[in-house]
């Protein structure tokens, strides 16, 4: 880097902590609890399937597995992004955001179409207590990936036009964290709605 | 104002070819979960083994993708403690569910 951009911008501190990045992690420790929530009710309400289709009737482990693989190879490419900036290369940063914010929407896409195959096989957010704690859950997910996508490219944006400022790299760095974030949620939704039966 | 602690240790930061070396592992250990969900003599013994897995994937990238294993300590607790609240939240939830009897509350009827 830029260890001589880092120079021209200190990072703000009240406690010896960079302000900002602590507010982001306290952030993610919110996103925990709430998450943590939502499978929770999964986990009570996912054999509670009335006359609606169960887990094992809709759910398609390969397909599943392929968008996981893609979500974390979206981290790959996320902090190849930070790697990059942290160089001084902002054109490869540019590169490797637009990459991560390409597989982010590939992921969301990936569950629009699983969505649309479930409501046709019958479950949808109101056939059972089981389709309402997956939709919510998964969808919640999905939105995070969405917000996360936009954030990428919002970085891209201001990149492209020179209004990162000096710093530029604590804002790859804190979106690089929400997006890992969400990444490290699919990880235990993978495991804990999908794989295990 | 700043001290020297505010600054990040990004000298310490892995190098790309460090990230892909995660990246791989990553990947391996996805195979590996998918594999065993279809391998029927390891039924037994699949929700620890998935547990397991998924445990060292959520790690490995808190630790190496976000940093914490080169940040400051501050950080990781902060996390931790979400981490440890959402634990004591399914626990809660658990016990809820174990002292009704194993049934699960009745949800809200779906209007309309």
């Amino acid at each position: 880097m830029t260890h001589a951009a880092h120079g021209a911008s200190e990072p703000h501190t009240s406690t010896g902590v960079d302000n900002v990045k602590m507010a982001m992690w306290t952030f993610l420790g919110s996103e925990c609890l709430f998450f943590g929530s939502l499978i929770s009710t999964y986990l009570l309400y996912h054999d509670t399937t009335g006359s609606g289709p169960t887990s094992a009737d809709v759910y398609d482990i390969p397909f599943t597995s392929i968008s996981s693989f893609v979500l974390l190879m979206s981290s790959l490419t996320m902090v190849l992004a930070l790697s990059s900036i942290q160089q001084g290369n902002p054109r490869a940063m540019r590169i490797w955001l637009v990459a991560t914010a390409f597989l982010g929407l590939t992921f969301v896409g990936g569950q629009i179409f699983e969505f649309t195959t479930f409501v046709e096989e019958g479950l949808t957010l109101r056939t059972s207590p089981f389709g309402s704690a997956f939709f919510v859950l998964t969808g919640f997910h999905g939105a995070h990936v969405t917000i996360g996508v936009l954030m990428l490219l919002g970085v891209v944006a201001m990149s492209s036009f020179g209004r990162l400022g000096p710093d530029s790299a604590r804002p790859v760095e804190m979106v690089g964290l929400y997006w890992h974030f969400v990444d490290i949620v699919w990880i235990v939704i993978f495991t804990v709605v999908y794989l295990i039966p | 104002m700043s001290s020297p602690e505010t600054h990040y240790e990004e000298s310490n930061h892995p190098g790309p070819a460090q990230y892909v070396r995660i990246a791989v592992v990553l990947f391996c250990i996805t195979l590996v979960e998918v594999a065993i969900y279809y391998i029927g003599p390891l039924r037994g013994v699949l929700v620890p083994m998935l547990l397991f897995f998924s445990l060292l994937k959520f790690v490995l990238v808190a630790l190496w993708f976000m940093h914490l294993r080169f940040d400051t300590r501050v950080f990781t607790w902060l996390f931790v403690a979400g981490i440890l609240l959402t634990l004591s939240v399914f626990a809660v939830v658990l016990l809820t569910f174990f002292l009704r009897g194993g049934a699960a509350p009745s949800p809200p009827a779906l209007g309309g």
